[in-house]
């Protein structure tokens, strides 16, 4: 079983999103699984097995995301990127890479990539980084929003008010960037790592559970004194904010 | 070496001379012993060119004086008993041995007395002084040379006075043969000194080359010799000698780090696959199957945790990182890490409190000294929990010693006995203990090699009571 309920799940819940994927990864074994998981989903994902052959597809197909292995035969992965780039064709690529250094993170995405994942991974911080990749394609966030409005929880970045229910909730700036990131990718599964990365701006491993205890904080403030919960956990993956379960987003 | 001993040796010994020989040549010391002699050659030659000009300036003077002598005293002699005493004057002083050069003429050249026996017309047609060939009537034709004062006497007559330059030409000799034969030594005791000093430093260069090639070959222990006289060729055996040093250290390091992943992963390992095989064989239950790979999948993900953090570790250590470092605020670490670990400090009943001012400003890599901060608070939650009566406060302090800036993390728990602090550092000390995740000896050792790629230190010290950890950044990568 390639894929657990939890991920199906969290992705029936991005309905209306349908990928359409380029995987360019020479390993024929972590192609497939990639490839078969993310059909299972619902999305389109079609396969490169060295550079040359992803770039050429990736330059003429139309994709949502491009999933590139850093080391490929023919052409490496940094290179198709560039390549990529200097043609002009923007599509968001996420680096997939055995080399998890700090400076290998940055040489990938100085070379065009926009997000990075140290091999071994598992697929649901795979699917969760995909998705928040074409959601920003799909232009939703490219226009930086100044309030986002979830059901009955409003956000407004300029004045830096969390209102539920007609009632001001006083977060800590922290627990404010937190939430905005969780609003901003409303309806998305967002992992602990990304959490991690796009609040704090780290991508060390913490080695706890302390982004957990961040969200529950935040879920305390949010979601106490109200019916439906906010803040999901997706066992397994991280966390999901939308409106009531199984709601529209 | 007895070359002569073997067959054709003597062949053998001239060709290796000839190569010895042609070595030697290609020495530094010896083409600059060779500048050296070429220098002092010119300077010897500069010395004695400028004796001999003064010299032969001195000489010239006191011939010059000489002979304005004699003119006064012919004058007085010709003034008071007119030409036939000057005549007679000159007739004696002429024969006189060591005598000067004298010669009276008619008005058209005709001989009339003196000891000179020719002198080119153009000379006594003109009165005045000058250098000229002039010769003695002698049996021997030599040419000899003079410098003279002629004069026109009453009557037409020509009375020359003159002095031979023999003397000066003596000297010129002397000095010329002097400047030979100091030349020529200079050269052998040049050749010598420089086959010498090249010879002797030839010989440490070829030692430092042997003891290299050993090293090369695999004896990585060796380390070349050191003279202690502290030249250069001592230096550069230092440096070199550190150098290898550093790089057995690395080598001991990777040996150390693959012999330790070896070591501490196979335990997990061995555990992961018994769990599998434990599900397979009992598991009935869709459930209980589920619940055996998510314990699976979670024991995989502490490995790979282990695993990056082993290789983090051997690449700091391995590596520099150089375009890593961007200015960096200390203060502000502090601070996002102190924030990041609050809320789990409460849940562990402790505080946090951070003690950072802003402006100390480093040259590092904001990652990996978050990383660094966050396994020394992660430490400090885990192991520093207050021994009783205790203040459970886990302090992050931020501050300026002179010459280095100091990122400091303090708990009041237990402490690290003193004897244990410098063991504690070394990789792996907590896998000893408990091997299920990545903890206190990993994470230490993690911090130690971002400490090392910063050029820093970490130190432990006693936060009486509690465990004090500092990380101290060299001057060098603070900005003023």
């Amino acid at each position: 079983m390639l894929v657990d309920s939890h991920s199906a799940a969290s992705s029936r819940a991005l309905r209306g999103l349908i990928m359409r994927l380029l995987v360019i990864e020479d390993d024929r074994d972590a192609s497939a699984y990639i490839v078969k998981a993310f059909r299972e989903l619902g999305h389109s994902a079609e396969s490169a097995e060295n550079g040359l052959d992803g770039y050429a597809l990736a330059s003429e197909g139309e994709y949502d995301v491009l999933i590139v292995d850093r080391m490929l035969p023919k052409l490496d992965g940094l290179s198709v990127i560039r390549s990529l780039r200097e043609q002009g064709i923007t599509t968001p690529v996420l680096i997939l890479s055995a080399l998890g250094q700090v400076d290998d993170r940055v040489k990938g995405l100085r070379a065009g990539g926009d997000d990075y994942l140290p091999k071994p991974y598992a697929f649901s911080e795979l699917l969760a980084r995909t998705e928040a990749l074409a959601r920003r394609r799909g232009g939703s966030s490219a226009t930086e929003e100044t309030r986002y409005r979830i059901g009955d929880l409003e956000l407004d970045r300029l004045s830096h008010r969390v209102i539920r229910g007609g009632k001001e909730i006083p977060l800590q700036p922290r627990e404010f960037r937190l939430l905005e990131y969780l609003m901003r990718h409303a309806g998305q599964v967002v992992t602990r790592t990304m959490l991690l990365e796009h609040v704090w701006d780290y991508h060390f491993d913490p080695q706890t559970n302390v982004i957990d205890v961040h969200v529950s904080r935040l879920r305390g403030k949010l979601d106490k004194g109200f019916a439906h919960p906010m803040i999901h956990t997706i066992r397994g993956s991280g966390y999901v904010l939308r409106a009531e379960e199984g709601g529209m987003v | 070496m007895t070359a002569s001993s073997l067959p054709g040796g003597d062949g053998a010994q001239r060709e290796a001379l000839a190569a010895r020989v042609s070595k030697l040549f290609r020495t530094t010391a010896f083409k600059l012993s060779l500048a050296y002699l070429a220098v002092f050659a010119i300077c010897a030659f500069l010395a004695l060119g400028y004796v001999a000009w003064n010299a032969r300036a001195v000489l010239d003077d006191q011939i010059v004086s000489t002979i304005d002598a004699e003119i006064n005293g012919l004058s007085e002699q010709y003034n008071s008993g007119g030409l036939r005493r000057l005549i007679s004057v000159v007739e004696r002083r002429s024969k006189e041995p060591g005598a000067s050069l004298y010669l009276v003429t008619t008005a058209n050249g005709d001989h009339v007395v003196g000891n000179v026996a020719s002198v080119p017309a153009a000379v006594l047609a003109k009165p005045g002084q000058s250098e000229v060939s002039y010769g003695r009537g002698e049996a021997n034709a030599d040419e000899h040379y003079a410098i003279v004062q002629v004069f026109t006497l009453p009557g037409g007559f020509r009375l020359l006075v003159g002095r031979d330059t023999e003397e000066r030409d003596r000297l010129r000799a002397v000095i010329g043969r002097a400047f030979a034969s100091s030349l020529a030594a200079v050269i052998v005791l040049g050749i010598i000194g420089g086959w010498l000093a090249a010879s002797r430093v030839l010989a440490r260069v070829d030692a430092m080359t042997r003891t290299t090639r050993a090293i090369m070959a695999g004896d990585l222990d060796d380390r070349l010799a050191v003279a202690g006289n502290g030249d250069e060729l001592d230096r550069l055996a230092t440096n070199l000698n550190q150098m290898l040093e550093r790089i057995g250290e690395l080598m001991r390091g990777m040996r150390e780090v693959s012999d330790n992943i070896a070591h501490d992963l196979k335990t997990p390992l061995t555990r992961l696959r018994n769990r599998a095989d434990e599900a397979l064989r009992r598991s009935s239950s869709a459930e209980e199957l589920r619940a055996a790979l998510e314990a699976v999948i979670e024991e995989g993900d502490g490995l790979i945790r282990v695993f990056n953090a082993l290789l983090m570790i051997a690449r700091l250590e391995a590596g520099s990182a150089g375009e890593l470092m961007a200015t960096l605020d200390l203060g502000a670490s502090a601070r996002s890490v102190g924030e990041l670990y609050e809320v789990l400090a409460e849940d562990h009943g402790l505080t946090i409190e951070v003690q950072a001012p802003t402006g100390v400003v480093i040259q590092a890599n904001r990652e990996l000294i978050g990383q660094a901060l966050a396994n020394l608070v992660d430490n400090a939650l885990k192991y520093g929990s207050p021994v009783e009566g205790g203040a459970g406060r886990i302090l992050i302090a931020v501050e300026r010693r002179p010459g280095a800036a100091v990122l400091t993390v303090s708990d009041h728990g237990p402490g690290i006995p003193e004897e244990e602090r410098e063991h504690v550092l070394a990789r792996f000390v907590r896998l000893e203990k408990s091997r299920s995740r990545p903890g206190f000896g990993l994470g230490l050792s993690l911090v130690n090699a971002v400490m090392r790629i910063h050029r820093g230190t970490l130190r432990l010290a006693d936060n009486g009571p509690g465990l004090k950890v500092e990380m101290v950044f060299p001057r060098a990568l603070a900005s003023p």
